[in-house]
């Protein structure tokens, strides 16, 4: 069976979409037997699901760094 | 006194976001909700020295963003004519007497509650962003909120996937803790 650590990876991965079918095999299987991982994972699931529902925006980086600029004093 | 020390360095990396959401649930569209969160860190920096430090720096800046946002409403107002406010119910004999309970809100209706716990739920992640690291904070939020590619995040901030994955974890694990109380 896998780790605890490598559950979580594949975990925060499958959030994303971005986990292999053979990895969330093994995530299922562990999850299983695992209590602690089982708990994580739904905890997991549900941020992703508030932070879906929450539609967050964000500036971008390229954004904030503009608007830092506008924020120097001009001397 | 100078107790209440301001940091407008820190500011767009600290409050942009959370500023760019209430102003973006306010004002529905992007562009106009970014000028007015710069328009509000210009009216802060201008009125420093006004700060008497009895609020935190957000909630100070809340209070210039919510002015802003009514002054923007008032200009679009005076540009566009004044507010008007339209009925529409016919005058048709059909319906004769219930034309009140027509215009009288759905009390079933839960959209509008939810469209404000969503607001009230995405400031409270922003909240909880913003306490983070500031690299967490970021790989989180291009990550999650502006939903980048792994390798792009990765090419942008010269970090590996297994670094990326690990602060991803640290970043979620911490998030989990914050919303724990309201909202899991």
């Amino acid at each position: 069976m896998i780790s605890c650590d490598k559950a979580s990876i594949i975990c925060n991965k499958a959030q994303y979409r971005e986990a292999g079918f053979l990895d969330i095999l093994k995530l299922k299987l562990h999850i299983l037997l695992c209590k602690t991982c089982s708990q994580h994972s739904r905890k997991n699931s549900r941020l992703t699901g508030l932070c879906n529902q929450a539609k967050l925006r964000s500036l971008s980086e390229r954004e904030k760094g503009e608007m830092k600029q506008k924020l120097q004093p001009k001397d | 006194m100078t107790t209440h020390i301001l940091n407008p360095d820190s500011w767009v990396d600290l409050y942009a976001d959370y500023l760019f959401n209430y102003a973006v649930a306010r004002v529905n569209d992007t562009e106009t909700a970014k000028d007015l969160v710069q328009e509000t860190f210009f009216a802060g920096l201008k009125s420093a020295k006004n700060f008497k430090g009895d609020a935190a720096e957000r909630t100070w800046l809340i209070a210039i963003l919510k002015r802003k946002v009514i002054d923007h409403y008032r200009k679009i107002n005076s540009k566009k004519g004044k507010a008007e406010v339209r009925m529409t119910y016919s005058s048709g004999n059909d319906s004769e007497g219930d034309w009140m309970e027509e215009q009288i809100a759905d009390p079933f209706s839960v959209m509008e509650n939810s469209a404000i716990e969503n607001e009230e739920l995405g400031l409270a992640i922003q909240e909880c962003i913003s306490k983070l690291p500031k690299k967490q904070a970021l790989v989180f939020t291009m990550k999650t909120i502006q939903g980048m590619d792994t390798e792009d995040i990765c090419n942008e901030l010269d970090i590996n996937p297994s670094n990326l994955w690990v602060m991803i974890h640290r970043a979620r694990t911490a998030l989990m803790e914050c919303l724990n109380q309201n909202w899991f």
